[in-house]
């Protein structure tokens, strides 16, 4: 199963990469999102993928076998990047609105210097 | 005694910072103020010379250190007494000049501060014991002379001249640098008195020609020998009281005293000797030869100089005692002449309004101290009794006559160099002072009763101490004697007199004085083929090339800068992929630890694998997709599909999360959509070909890597360690939520405090977007 996975991150920072390498500054937006995704995947499968249950202390018991249960270190930090990609990527849409707005133009290339039209 | 010299060092320091301040409360007189700094270490100074016992020397340890090992200690010897004694004495003099020369300048704070920091450096470098900080004060003197040097700044040559100066004597300071460093690194020490008494001489390790070249380079650049000697004329451009003491002093004196500290550590070898003796000498003759083709008093004077610092380069190079014994005494005969005189040339200036030599005549009656005054000090330059300079050339021809086996080169060189000294010597005398010319007689902007005092008081003294060293020299024994000691070349005691009798040095010292008279009178064809020389020369004009060498510079850096940073957002992120790529395809390949194959891969599910299936080709779409809504949709396959992949492996946490924060993208995004332009293809086919490939290769490492890590374990992983405590400690069930809330309650404020500010910039983007459209419909109301 890590091979397919794997795969599958490869395909989409393969994917990601092609989008921001754009000049179309809204596929560069979008090639964002898949590189944050695929980023998280990465973390999610180096702490080991088991088809086991959630990393819950049963009601009751004090302790729980880490190998029954997934590993939680990985997902705290996954929990954490989700949530700080999703405030990155509001704010660069909001700043991509703003920029539309005040160049005119969604090509790259156009937004060489800082002179403004 | 001895911290007061140090607590003075430091005091210079606080003066010149202070200056803005002093200027102030007090205007004008800042400068006579300030005097007292230098005169009080002046006489400090005077009073260890009379204590100095001859064959020892003191060190002055302070508190402060830079780092371990780069105390600012001072010692004080010979050497460091007369070049300190200069420094300070002419210091005092130039501060009263400039008191009454700038006192119609702009910007004096700041001509003030600079003036006096640069005095401080200059103090500590001579005095300093530690090649370390030694550097240091070199350094600040390079600084402080640009700001000097420049201080016109509104005069585009000055800027120039400023510019020039800094350019070369720091390039002589790095040089510097790294040869303290090699040195430091093979002697283990950068104290001077720890290298001075442990005798280490470098002569025999192996990268000594490097360093020595390195030394050699510094004090050349920064004593304006030949072929740097372009900066100093350049560098006149400064106000005269900064002439004055730039030329007598410090600044260019600082390369001769640097030969002469590092001497007994790497001197009198032989490409020391050659390396100096040819620079010297071309130097001390192109500069006297030279200066008889000019017409500005400054510029003469400026010519000069660099003949004089030849002189001491090539005497250093020598490397007998007596050539020692020479350059020593040389030092403090050109100082006192020399400081003088710059400061006549600005006397001369601000009575006449020029310092045009050929311009000017008849002043002898008008200005009769002044004349008196010049007249010592042309005296003493070339090389007259009674004046000290008498004595100093004296000692030079000596030194050169004793030299064994090049005294046939060296000899008619220096000769001839004293010749066009004592010829711009009666030149410059007559033409100022003796002329007539069609009984026409100068307007003067003040008489001479008019000028204050201390205007005055720098040329008087100054000529005096040359007038009175010369007629009682033996004051100078004790100072020389324990300088020459330090540098090891002096076994018995020495002795100075102006009468030495009658034998082949004064025949030669006649013989000059005559063919000087000669040139004299012949001046009009001579001085008519110095400036043909001259302007043959200026094909090869120095300063121009040197300019147009530096803008070649800046030309080729603007174009490297302009290839790196072009512009174009996504060559800098190609540069960046393709940077990953190599480095992450070497590091593969040298890690051959784990083999792929030989991995304990978890079963494959077919849902599970399935479901990859469709978020990757939903991700596909979502590149070619040329509408914005369904690559947008897509997009939110692929991440739904992450939220469940995660819930199968047991994540709820993060699916949950993962749901959220993707619906919440999408409806931002379709909000912000309909005001985007729609996709467009703006790449052309073949760049679309390379990116496609970048990327291709991107994820192929990605995945190998993934791979790689997924079977690495470096660590024994801290997991179990918060399953095991997060009831216990943290009394909480969901041990993700414990993690997040109390074991990593630090990176989850962090993480909330990003997502207030971009709240924050999203509202402010959006906020600014509403008071344009305002003004905007205003506008068209």
């Amino acid at each position: 199963m890590e091979y397919i996975i794997a795969i599958f991150i490869g395909l989409l920072y393969s994917c990601g990469v092609y989008l921001v390498l754009r000049r179309s500054i809204v596929k560069v937006i979008l090639g964002v999102f898949v590189l944050s995704n695929a980023t998280n995947l990465i973390i999610f499968l180096s702490g080991g993928i088991t088809r086991g249950g959630a990393s819950f202390i049963p009601e009751g018991a004090e302790t729980v076998d880490p190998a029954t249960i997934s590993d939680p270190l990985p997902q705290a930090l996954i929990l954490t990047a989700i949530v700080i990609s999703l405030g990155i990527s509001a704010y660069i849409l909001a700043l991509k609105y703003r920029y539309f707005d005040v160049t005119g133009t969604h090509d790259l290339d156009q937004l060489k210097n800082t002179d403004q039209r | 005694m001895d911290n007061l010299l140090s607590l003075l060092i430091a005091l210079i320091f606080l003066a010149g910072f202070a200056t803005p301040l002093i200027h102030k409360l007090v205007g004008k007189k800042t400068g006579l103020l300030l005097a007292i700094v230098p005169l009080t270490l002046f006489i400090v100074l005077v009073l260890e010379l009379l204590q100095l016992p001859p064959r020892e020397s003191a060190l002055l340890q302070t508190s402060v250190s830079l780092l371990p090992g780069m105390d600012f200690a001072f010692r004080i010897d010979g050497l460091s007494l007369i070049f300190g004694l200069l420094i300070s004495g002419i210091g005092t003099l130039v501060l009263l000049y400039a008191a009454f020369y700038m006192a119609k300048y702009e910007r004096q704070a700041h001509f003030f501060t600079y003036l006096t920091l640069f005095m401080g450096a200059m103090i500590g470098l001579v005095f300093s014991d530690n090649l370390m900080v030694l550097f240091i004060f070199w350094e600040i003197t390079s600084v402080a002379s640009f700001f000097l040097i420049g201080f016109d700044h509104h005069v585009d040559k000055s800027r120039q001249a400023a510019l020039q100066a800094l350019l070369i004597t720091g390039f002589g300071g790095l040089c510097l640098l790294f040869a303290v460093i090699l040195t430091g690194n093979i002697t283990g020490t950068y104290v001077i008195s720890e290298l001075l008494e442990q005798s280490i001489h470098l002569g025999n390790h192996p990268q000594y020609y490097l360093i020595l070249s390195l030394v050699i380079l510094g004090a050349i650049t920064k004593s304006a020998q030949f072929p740097f000697h372009f900066w100093l004329p350049g560098a006149m451009q400064a106000p005269t009281p900064v002439s004055a003491y730039l030329h007598s002093a410090t600044m260019v004196n600082a390369g001769v005293f640097l030969l002469m500290r590092i001497y007994p550590i790497m001197g009198g070898t032989m490409p020391w000797k050659y390396g100096l003796m040819i620079t010297g000498g071309i130097t001390m003759f192109l500069g006297a030869f030279f200066s008889m083709g000019q017409r500005d008093f400054k510029r003469i004077l400026a010519f000069t100089t660099i003949s004089a610092l030849g002189t001491m380069i090539l005497l250093i190079g020598i490397d007998t005692t007596s050539s020692l014994k020479a350059a020593l005494v040389f030092f403090i005969v050109h100082g006192l002449y020399k400081g003088g005189l710059f400061m006549i040339a600005g006397i001369i200036d601000k009575t006449t309004g020029t310092r045009d030599i050929y311009d000017l005549h008849g002043l002898g009656r008008q200005l009769p101290l002044t004349a008196v005054v010049t007249l010592l000090a042309l005296v003493s330059m070339a090389g007259l009794p009674p004046m000290l300079g008498f004595l100093g050339k004296e000692l030079i021809y000596e030194a050169k006559m004793q030299l064994p086996d090049v005294a046939w080169l060296v000899l008619p060189l220096s000769v001839g160099a004293n010749i066009m000294m004592v010829a711009i010597s009666i030149t410059v005398y007559y033409e100022l002072f003796f002329r007539r010319k069609n009984k026409a007689v100068i307007t003067l902007k003040y008489r001479e009763r008019e000028l204050p005092f201390y205007f005055l008081a720098g040329p008087v003294l100054l000529a005096a101490a040359g007038l009175l060293l010369g007629i009682s020299p033996t004051f100078l024994e004790l100072p020389v004697g324990n300088g020459l000691f330090f540098m090891g070349t002096l076994t018995e005691s020495i002795h100075l007199s102006l009468w030495h009798g009658f034998n082949e040095v004064l025949l030669l010292s006649i013989f000059t004085v005559l063919s000087g008279i000669s040139v004299f009178i012949l001046r009009a064809p001579i001085t008519r083929f110095i400036q043909k020389m001259v302007r043959w020369f200026d094909q090869w004009h120095l300063p121009t090339l040197f300019a147009q060498l530096i803008n070649k510079y800046l030309t080729a850096a603007a174009k490297n800068t302009n290839l790196l940073q072009h512009g174009y957002h996504r060559f800098y992120l190609l540069t960046f992929f393709l940077a990953v790529i190599a480095l992450m395809g070497l590091q593969i390949f040298r890690i051959t630890e784990i083999d792929l194959p030989e991995l304990a891969a978890s079963p494959i599910k077919i849902h599970v694998a399935l479901l990859l299936l469709i978020s990757a080709g939903a991700v596909i779409y979502a590149v070619f997709s040329s509408s914005r809504l369904s690559a947008i949709l897509a997009m939110g396959v692929v991440g739904y599909g992450i939220a469940l992949l995660y819930l199968y492996y047991g994540a709820i946490d993060l699916a949950i999360t993962q749901f959220l924060s993707e619906t919440v993208l999408m409806v931002l995004f379709v909000m912000v959509i309909y005001y985007l332009p729609s996709f467009a293809v703006l790449s052309s086919r073949k760049s679309r070909l390379r990116d496609g490939l970048i990327s291709l290769g991107v994820g192929t490492f990605i995945t190998l890597v993934v791979l790689k890590a997924k079977f690495l374990n470096l660590q024994t992983p801290i997991s179990e360690y918060f399953a095991a405590t997060a009831y216990t400690e943290a009394h909480g069930r969901n041990i993700v939520n414990v993690i997040l809330v109390d074991f990593r309650a630090l990176d989850t404020m962090g993480e909330v405090t990003v997502l207030i500010l971009a709240a924050a910039g999203v509202y402010s983007l959006f906020r600014f977007q509403i008071k344009t459209l305002k003004k905007k419909k205003q506008n068209k109301a």
